[in-house]
């Protein structure tokens, strides 16, 4: 946790830097007549982050916060685990939309999660996987028209706006 | 055991997917009579909900529901981000089977942007001339309670402020930035420009006179004209609009001055020829609507419906036109 | 009496059975649009906008009402059930609902927000109907130096939310803030902080992007390292003498509702702010007044009436400029300005002459959309009190399943879905090191208002800062604001100074 703790606040810094370096793109200085420049607000907000990571990382030495004096690790073997798993999971997911739609994502990852993760049975499996995105698609597509892409099974859907829309 | 029922599975799902990808292209490539829209078509629009083109694509839409003009629905998205930028970018990006079904509503940034972004990699002219509907006018608006009541009074007052006279304005190096820069290089002013979001608030600014002066849209400024809040004192047109008979034009006051901002449906760069020939149709059909007839009267639009090669000259002269504005404006190098 | 006599032909026209139906069907739409993560009143009012041509402007007009007023209702359903605000409105209600779910206590939350809300409805109702006319020349009054004032007051009741590790909460609010920069500089039209040129980030940040992704995925994320596996959500249920009970516990809660209520409504009137800050500014002064604000933010029912009854009452009270002046005072009401366009109504000061029917008639309808939506909302508190019953493992990928279509919907962007997935992750990192990430929430939400009206006000003013502090309606604020910011601060000090002695 102690060394999770420093690791965060200097890549905290580091993004704090960047976010100065692309604010700096436009003017943040104090132009005359006008106020402040285009790219003061956050160019002075990202120094105070770098202010407050230096901040930080002052408390880390003095050892004055919680995360800064535990020596348990930051992630044991139960949390990376699920970490991978869940947000893989999820991270899959969305890479999935891009080629099978919302509609195809959504069904692979709730088999994956309710079968895989949560051991339940096919019997409570399929319905799920399968009746959500039919839900789904009734309501977002049919009911409130908002179009969720449908990747390479686009062809597949044709038939349906037919009918449904 | 698992494993096997696993993949059974998989197989049995991966052969129904199989199976209903062939008929469906079977069936999408038999109908070839004419082209029509298959999958609910994309409506962008380039500027944020609620404002002028927001309310014309949103009643566009609602004509061709109420007529049934359309066996698949128009749905608007809003793409606002970098004054449009973000939605030419997204429909120059279309292809195939999308690029049929994307179109958009522009107004007076489809040229400005590109010349300002350069970076963006968009040519204005390269996107697909569906239908101008209507050019939108612009007035000279100031509040009653300042007392004036024309243009002359106008420049005195704004003379005598200098500095600061506030013409609050929808965004910077818009077309209401472009208004007061030719306001202040033809009576010599130095008018202050305050860039709000969108043309309501402008409204607003001016109604509780936190700004001295406009150059609103009619329909922005209308209720408070209604209420005799505003007065008009000069319109950015060629002749005198009916609904503002008071106010006369630029040309009428001896400078050479008319500015429109055009109200046009494109499609994506990329569209088909039969694509295009369908929204055309479209759209003429929507202009002849007595609904939209209506609304161009009642808002005080002008131009007639134009589409394809006249639509692509039009662009052509207003592109040029844009470029020599913002060089004079500073916004671009020449 | 005029009024009187005004509102009660009003009702007549809401009682026609077509109106009538339209009212319970829009609350009832709305109440499920506003229950889910990533869609509020905006996506509704403007996704049902064109299929209001079928029946008479006045009905049109009293059915969005109705969806819009549904939709208020429904944002607190999300807040207190999945922890994840369903709009920006009810970010506030998080903060003490989600953590009464988690003790088993969703039924009284979701009852004391239904209650909450209906009575900041009424109250607000009320006064539209009596001061209308009135009220909207104080809206006319508000410039930006006025509105810039009242973004600082709203973070000045803010300060001190929580965590009490100092630095990091500075740096959740500033990073919220900064990514509320992102997309375009209005002032100079230039775009601003495109991360690696990706088009995407033109459009900014949206608040639901980061919020979903905070409290959607990083929370998710969290709840199941900590649960180990064990987890079993909810052991509310319900009852008719419970129902009763917890809403005579709402009336118990009158001054938070009261604080809600007049707050909501005054703050929806001014354009540009909406219902946001003011049920932000509900809970913050609850919070300050309340006997003990330490049970804040641990499930305290009173920081769940005062944003309920805040986002309720400027519901209402947003409506006022946008009929009597025609300047939207939120979102939706911009779309709803757009619709009145359409069926040809000019909104703005003649409407109350020229078209009376109308403008009772929804005034009326508004005060029967507040009761159904009351009413259908307390009926379905079984329903969702029986989804939380629901195993963890199937409530779970239910939750990422709704974050992603909620990420997705608002923009219809997957960029945003991306961003959204990179933000849970961070977040759930950041959190396991006590960052707190309410602050970067509220800080996106008020940014984008907050920035362009100082930089507005400087532009006007020639680059002199005294215009915060000279105007009659502005100084004030401005004043309070800075007293309420630099509180925490000079305690501090006099903590530092007497622990030595």
């Amino acid at each position: 946790m102690r060394r999770a703790e420093l690791v965060a606040a200097v890549l905290m810094a580091a993004f704090s830097g960047y976010l100065m370096w692309k604010s700096a793109e436009l003017p943040f200085g104090w132009v005359p007549d006008e106020g402040p420049g285009g790219g003061a607000f956050p160019f002075w907000l990202s120094a105070i982050m770098l202010v407050c990571c230096v901040w930080i990382m002052v408390n880390w030495y003095l050892r004055k916060t919680p995360p800064s004096q535990s020596e348990e690790p930051f992630m044991d073997d139960y949390a990376r685990r699920m970490f991978f798993l869940v947000g893989g999971g999820v991270f899959g997911m969305i890479g999935l939309v891009h080629i099978v739609g919302m509609y195809g994502a959504i069904a692979l990852f709730l088999l994956y999660y309710v079968r895989f993760l949560g051991r339940h049975s096919w019997r409570t499996t399929i319905p799920i996987a399968v009746g959500a995105p039919v839900a789904a698609f009734f309501f977002f597509d049919v009911a409130l028209r908002i179009v969720l892409p449908k990747g390479y099974l686009e062809p597949l859907f044709i038939p349906l706006y037919r009918i449904f829309l | 055991m698992r494993t096997l029922t696993n993949r059974i599975f998989v197989c049995c799902a991966a052969a129904v997917i199989g199976v209903a990808f062939m008929t469906a292209s079977a069936v999408t490539s038999g109908a070839y009579a004419a082209w029509e829209p298959n999958k609910p078509v994309e409506f962008v629009i380039m500027a944020g909900k609620g404002g002028g083109a927001d309310k014309m694509a949103r009643l566009m839409q609602s004509i061709v529901e109420k007529h049934k003009m359309s066996p698949m629905p128009l749905l608007p998205v809003n793409k606002p981000g970098g004054s449009g930028a973000e939605a030419l970018v997204h429909l120059n990006g279309k292809k195939g089977a999308d690029a049929d079904h994307t179109i958009m509503v522009t107004l007076n940034s489809f040229y400005t942007t590109p010349l300002r972004q350069p970076g963006l990699g968009v040519d204005s002219l390269t996107f697909a001339p569906i239908a101008r509907m209507a050019e939108d006018t612009f007035l000279l608006w100031v509040h009653k309670e300042s007392g004036i009541t024309d243009v002359d009074g106008f420049v005195a007052a704004a003379k005598a402020k200098g500095n600061n006279w506030i013409m609050a304005g929808t965004g910077k190096a818009s077309e209401d930035n472009l208004l007061t820069d030719f306001l202040n290089a033809a009576y010599g002013l130095n008018i202050k420009y305050v860039p709000y979001k969108g043309g309501g608030t402008v409204a607003k600014q001016l109604a509780g006179q936190h700004a001295n002066s406009t150059v609103n849209n009619p329909s922005e400024a209308e209720g408070f004209y209604k209420a005799g809040t505003v007065v008009a004192l000069a319109a950015f047109t060629d002749k005198r609009l009916p609904a503002f008979p008071e106010a006369p034009t630029f040309k009428e006051l001896g400078k050479d001055f008319e500015y429109y901002m055009q109200r046009s449906v494109v499609g994506a760069p990329k569209m088909s020829a039969e694509a295009l020939a369908y929204y055309q149709g479209l759209f003429k059909a929507v202009f002849e609507s007595a609904e939209w007839q209506k609304y161009r009267t009642d808002k005080s639009l002008r131009g007639d419906l134009i589409s394809g090669d006249a639509m692509k000259a039009y662009w052509q002269e207003n592109n040029e036109r844009h470029r020599q504005m913002l060089i004079k404006m500073g916004a671009i190098k020449g | 009496m005029e009024i009187l006599s005004h509102l009660a032909g009003g009702f007549l026209v809401v009682f026609d059975p077509l109106n009538l139906g339209l009212v319970i069907l829009g609350v009832t739409v709305g109440l499920f649009i506003g229950a889910m993560p990533g869609l509020g009143s905006v996506n509704g009012v403007a996704i049902l906008l064109p299929m209001t041509f079928l029946v008479p402007p006045t009905s049109a007009m009293i059915f969005l009402a109705a969806i819009y007023y549904g939709a208020m209702y429904g944002g607190a359903i999300s807040s207190i059930m999945l922890g994840i605000p369903g709009a920006s409105t009810a970010v506030a209600t998080t903060f003490d609902g989600r953590p009464l779910a988690l003790k088993g206590q969703a039924d009284k939350a979701l009852i004391v927000a239904a209650g909450a809300s209906f009575i900041g409805g009424t109250i607000s109702i009320a006064l539209f109907t009596g001061f209308a006319p009135l009220l909207a020349h104080v809206a006319l009054d508000f410039g930006d130096p006025e509105i810039f004032a009242l973004m600082l007051l709203a973070f000045a009741t803010f300060v001190g939310l929580s965590g009490d590790d100092v630095p990091k909460t500075i740096f959740s609010i500033c990073i919220g803030l900064v990514f509320s920069a992102v997309g375009l500089d209005i002032m100079s039209g230039e775009p601003r902080l495109i991360f690696m040129d990706i088009s995407g980030f033109m459009h900014g940040i949206n608040f639901l992007v980061l919020a979903i992704g905070v409290y959607g995925i990083g929370e998710m994320l969290w709840t199941i390292e900590i649960s180990r596996g064990e987890t079993q959500m909810s052991k509310a249920t319900i009852t008719l003498p419970g129902i009763l009970a917890h809403l005579l516990g709402t009336l118990k809660l009158w001054k938070s509702w009261t604080i809600g209520s007049l707050l909501g409504f005054f703050v929806g009137i001014l354009p540009a702010a909406g219902a946001t800050p003011g049920s932000l500014m509900a809970y913050g002064i609850t919070k300050m007044t309340a006997k003990d604000p330490r049970a804040f933010g641990k499930g305290e029912a009173a920081g769940v009436a005062a944003p309920e009854s805040a986002n309720n009452a400027a519901s209402t009270g947003s409506m006022l400029p946008m009929l009597t002046l025609g300047i939207p005072g939120s979102p939706t009401t911009a779309i709803l300005l757009g619709g009145m366009v359409i069926w040809g109504l000019i909104p703005g000061p003649m409407l109350f002459v020229e078209q009376t029917e109308f403008v009772w008639g929804l005034i009326a309808s508004l005060y029967a959309a507040n009761l159904f939506a009351f009413l259908i909302n307390i009926g379905f508190v079984p329903a969702f009190l029986w989804m939380l019953k629901m195993p963890f493992t199937i409530l779970a990928p239910t939750i990422f399943v709704l974050s992603l279509i909620g990420g997705y919907a608002p923009d219809e962007n997957m960029h945003d879905v991306w961003l959204m997935l990179i933000f849970g992750v961070g977040a759930y990192l950041l959190r396991k090191l006590d960052y707190p990430m309410a602050p970067a929430v509220l800080a996106i939400v008020l940014g984008p208002i907050a920035e362009p009206k100082m930089r507005q006000s400087l532009l006007i003013s020639g680059g002199d800062i005294t215009i915060f502090f000279t105007r009659p309606i502005a100084g004030p604020i401005t004043v309070i604001a800075i007293a309420l910011l630099l509180l925490p601060l000079i305690q501090l000090i006099w903590r530092t100074i007497r622990k030595p002695a």
